[in-house]
């Protein structure tokens, strides 16, 4: 029976597969091996954890704001809410969403797959995330609650009297940490092995959309990046529970003289950014990939400079492992290690640099159409200029010594990692969600949601940079008392609070668009974008298990063909017949070659 | 069409705002202008690509909005372009690279004729340590710390019974003299920041971190923690006071050394108030719990003793000695209104606690 669904005899459907295509509610929503039902379980989840985090930043920022005013929020809890903020919009949102969202959903359908190469691992991956959050959020129920170690969760204080959740709140976030890496190397072998083998016909990888490229490479990051968090976790667990010294010093707590001896907290610093820094990439590769297919489209445009964007994301994707240092010119690590790692640094800004050129120039002679997604991502290249240009402040160690630790950094890194991207995650649901429900995201909502995020977060994140400058420190509860910092600056919070307030609120409108349009959203048709790329080629919308029908698609050309002078439509689907053109530059003038 | 108005908006305001803002860098306070300098020639060269970059935007989504009938153009590629722009580009960051590295080449290498002082971070109170008329520090170790020896300072090491020790808040410096500035924790990390100094670095326990300054104005500075350590981080504060050299000396000379510290914490007027002190000290109430009056993370110890306070359960009480003993011995029962219930229960022995509440009932 496999074999009569699917004539490519290079990817007969696996009877597993096949099997799991059986109806009832059980198995096509909850226990489903479809990775379009778990990208969305996936999704689910991550937004689901996001808006915790979300409300927990708004928690925060009243207390920078009217500090004092809100009794409830005391130092320690103050600590906790920063922590979990950070973890969860780092790993449990962006991480979870891109990868086991965008990733599960995009890949299949964008390389031409039936579905992910190890279904049941896939399902199992979403499960074992669900896990990963439910330990998490029992860190909030238990005695002296969440740890409160700041995100980055340094050692020696993270597991010491002193900081707050340094008994309970810790051990579940590092178990929780590691059951979500144990979820992202099940879905990251499944989604790498699914670019590798499981193309369609005439998919070569340099036709395949950039989503999937920076998808694949953040993948690949996440798979050699992730051990080194596995690994600090479980040795800064053996210190806690066990009493090892992997990262403990002989040192003196609250008075009392502990049994720790010989360790060394910068080796967990060095562990955490070789993780960490590979990390912010897991988060950005995607968020470029997405953002380029967002703005080709919508532009109607090819996308410039395909090859050189697919070397850039590669070329970012190797020097983000020997960068991680430039988080720790301050440490206390050797003061020689400064020179190398600024250099390695400010060269990353060149790939980096060439993708934004290459969006500006989709962008020039284009036809642009300011639909939401496009909207989010022209927001997100702005929002991602200011984020870049910042890092070369920080990353230039001169420069970074008296900024770091201060505002400066928060605000860069929420512009660069935080805001740039989740307007790349709001611009692709807003573009995909058709596919995904067969109905249309409700436009005045989205409006309404884009321009409260795009000048709200830029009202919040532009004046913290001079913050930053004056020297005012983060991970402060309270600021009274210091004399260095004017009463303006003050002001200056409050201002900040109210936007972040207005803007938390804000993502209520995109979480009621999502509902109401699953029910009431104008119909969709297969492909509203006109987009080229083969998941709109679909026989049906939403797709159906395993996607195709009977026949896999066959490509003939790249996933950019539009305005291809003398086609009859502004698009050239992939898998449309040879003869209608919109070859890829190369292949195009291969041909040509080949013909004279 | 909003769209572009609002990024020209944004490009035009970003630079108002830049220009009339009243936030922007301390007066700097020491030799490190060139880190200002470089900070100065990033936001330049930054400040330039951000105003091309985001006008080059709104422009093009301008010219190139959809109408009816236009078409886009097809030009998937320009090599010689994209040449042009990494070349540039590279350029650039040459440019900020290069100069930044230089000046990061003079902070990595102290002067050698430096004054070296030692800063040591406790959560959550500064103390300093100078090496006194040998020049030589003595050997520390964490295992050393006692109530009598917060440095941790090895007594069998004859080079560190002339160490000068600094337990208050403020320091003293002499100005235009470069400082080598050794750190040093016994518990976790810190990061010593001043922010007019520009230069500062982490401390880390378990190793001696450096950094080095020259004091170019005299006045008085803050110093603060910019190194997350715990629920009392944002109230670990200090002062540096820099000085003409002579008045410095003066100053540096009535500091006590390790030897003396040591006799005077035996030989105390009322050797009860003293260990409560030494353990005050030791067992890290010093942390939260001022004697000048001050309100920490907890009340200050200045009169606390006599008063009658309210509690968040909102009943009231006198304090008194045995309340001050009833509350060491279980801080989370009930909490002073105002203060978050935060005190860790500090082990202690009665004999410990009689003295502790001694010297809290001596701050009057």
């Amino acid at each position: 029976m496999a074999e009569a669904l699917d004539h490519t005899p290079a990817h007969p459907i696996a009877p597993e597969t096949a099997h799991a295509a059986t109806h009832g509610f059980l198995t096509r929503y909850v226990w489903s091996q479809d990775h379009k039902v778990i990208a969305v379980q996936y999704s689910c989840i991550a937004i689901f954890t996001g808006l915790v985090g979300l409300v927990l930043s708004d928690l925060m920022r009243l207390q920078l704001g009217f500090p004092g005013v809100f009794e409830f929020i005391n130092a320690e809890r103050y600590y906790q809410l920063v922590t979990m903020h950070g973890m969860i919009m780092v790993i449990y949102l962006l991480t979870a969403l891109f990868l086991g969202g965008f990733g599960n959903y995009l890949i299949p359908l964008m390389v031409g797959a039936r579905d992910m190469a190890f279904p049941y691992l896939n399902m199992l991956s979403v499960w074992v995330f669900l896990v990963a959050v439910i330990v998490l959020m029992a860190s909030f129920f238990v005695p002296g609650g969440p740890t409160g170690a700041g995100w980055t969760l340094y050692p020696p204080q993270v597991i010491l009297p002193g900081t707050p959740g340094h008994d309970w709140g810790i051990v579940l976030m590092l178990v929780s940490l590691a059951i979500f890496i144990i979820a992202t190397t099940m879905g990251g072998l499944n989604y790498v092995t699914t670019v590798l083998q499981l193309r369609c016909e005439g998919m070569t990888l340099m036709r395949m959309p950039l989503s999937v490229w920076g998808i694949f490479t953040a993948t690949i990051l996440a798979l050699l990046a992730f051990p080194a968090l596995f690994v600090s976790a479980v040795m800064l667990m053996l210190d806690k529970l066990l009493g090892s010294s992997f990262f403990m010093p002989a040192l003196v707590s609250m008075g009392q003289a502990r049994a720790y001896q010989g360790g060394s907290p910068l080796l967990f610093q060095h562990l955490f950014w070789f993780f960490g820094h590979p990390e912010v990439y897991i988060i950005a590769l995607p968020a470029f990939g997405v953002v380029s297919d967002l703005i080709s489209v919508h532009a109607r445009k090819a996308i410039f400079g395909y090859r050189m964007m697919v070397w850039a994301i590669l070329a970012i994707g190797v020097l983000s492992f020997v960068v991680w240092a430039h988080h720790m010119f301050i440490s206390g690590m050797n003061l020689a290690f400064g020179f190398f790692f600024a250099t390695t640094t400010l060269i990353i800004a060149i790939p980096t640099a060439i993708k934004v050129y290459n969006w500006l120039l989709t962008l020039w002679r284009g036809d642009i159409h300011l639909s939401v997604p496009m909207l989010f991502a022209l927001a997100f290249i702005s929002t991602f200029i200011i984020g870049g240009l910042t890092g070369l402040f920080l990353g230039n160690v001169s420069v970074d010594i008296p900024l770091s630790g201060t505002y400066f950094v928060v605000a860069h890194f929420h512009m660069v990692m935080a805001v740039a991207p989740i307007l790349v995650v709001f611009g692709g649901i807003y573009h995909w969600y058709p596919k995904v429900t067969g109905r249309m995201l409700n436009d005045t909502l989205g409006q309404l949601h884009f321009w409260i995020t795009f000048l709200g977060t830029y009202l919040i994140y532009f004046p913290m940079h001079y913050l930053g400058m004056l020297g005012m420190p983060r991970r402060y509860y309270a600021y009274a008392g210091y004399e260095f910092i004017p009463p303006s600056a003050q002001a200056l919070n409050a201002f900040i609070t109210v936007v972040a307030l207005i803007v938390g609120v804000a993502q209520l409108l995109f979480v009621v668009n999502l509902v109401w349009s699953l029910f009431r959203g104008a119909p969709a048709g297969p492909n509203p974008w006109r987009a080229a790329s083969l998941e709109w080629q679909t026989p049906q919308t939403p797709p159906v298990h395993l996607n195709w029908g009977e026949r896999l698609p066959v490509v003939h050309r790249w996933a950019y063909a539009y305005s291809v002078p003398g086609a009859a439509q502004d698009y050239i689907a992939q898998n449309a017949p040879p003869q209608a053109g919109g070859d890829e530059p190369e292949q195009g003038t291969l041909r040509q070659e080949r013909g004279s | 069409m909003a769209v572009v108005w609002t990024l020209i908006a944004m490009v035009v305001g970003s630079l108002a705002f830049h220009l009339l803002s009243p936030w922007w860098l301390a007066p700097i306070a020491s030799n490190w202008g060139r880190i200002d300098a470089m900070l100065a020639l990033t936001l330049l060269i930054t400040g330039v690509f951000f105003v091309v970059l985001n006008l080059g935007l709104a422009a093009t989504i301008w010219r190139f909005r959809h109408r009816d009938g236009h078409r886009a153009a097809y030009r998937p590629d320009n090599r010689r372009l994209e040449r042009w722009l990494i070349v540039g580009t590279a350029l650039g960051i040459a440019a900020l690279l290069a100069p930044g590295l230089v000046v990061y080449a003079d902070y990595v290498v102290a002067p050698h004729d430096a004054l070296v002082m030692e800063v040591l971070g406790q959560q959550w109170k500064w103390s300093y340590r100078f090496p006194g008329a040998d020049g030589r520090f003595g050997l520390v170790d964490a295992r050393f710390v006692s109530p009598t020896n917060p440095y941790g300072i090895d007594q069998k090491d004859a080079s560190g019974t002339d160490d000068l020790l600094v337990p208050g808040d403020e320091v003293h410096l002499p100005l235009n003299r470069p400082v080598k500035v050794l750190l040093r924790s016994n518990d976790v990390l810190h990061d010593f920041d001043v922010p007019p100094f520009r230069a500062r670095m982490n401390i880390v326990p378990g190793t001696v971190t450096s950094f080095w300054f020259t004091p170019t104005q005299t006045g008085r500075y803050e110093v603060l923690c910019a190194q997350l350590c715990g629920v009392g981080h944002y109230n670990m504060r200090g002062f540096v006071v820099v000085e003409d050299a002579p008045v410095f000396e003066r100053w540096l000379a009535a500091r006590s050394t390790f030897a003396a510290t040591l006799s005077a914490a035996v030989a105390s007027v009322d050797p009860l108030v003293a260990s409560g002190q030494a353990l005050a000290q030791g067992k890290g109430c010093i942390a939260c719990h001022t004697i000048d009056g001050r309100s920490g993370v907890g009340p200050t110890w200045k009169g606390l003793l006599g008063q009658t306070a309210r509690f968040t359960d909102g009943s009231s009480a006198l304090l008194d000695a045995s309340a001050a003993r009833q509350h060491i011995r279980d801080p989370r029962a009930r909490t002073l209104q105002g203060y978050p219930s935060v005190m860790p229960k500090v082990e202690l022995s009665d004999a410990e606690l009689d003295a502790l509440v001694a010297y809290i009932a001596a701050q009057k």
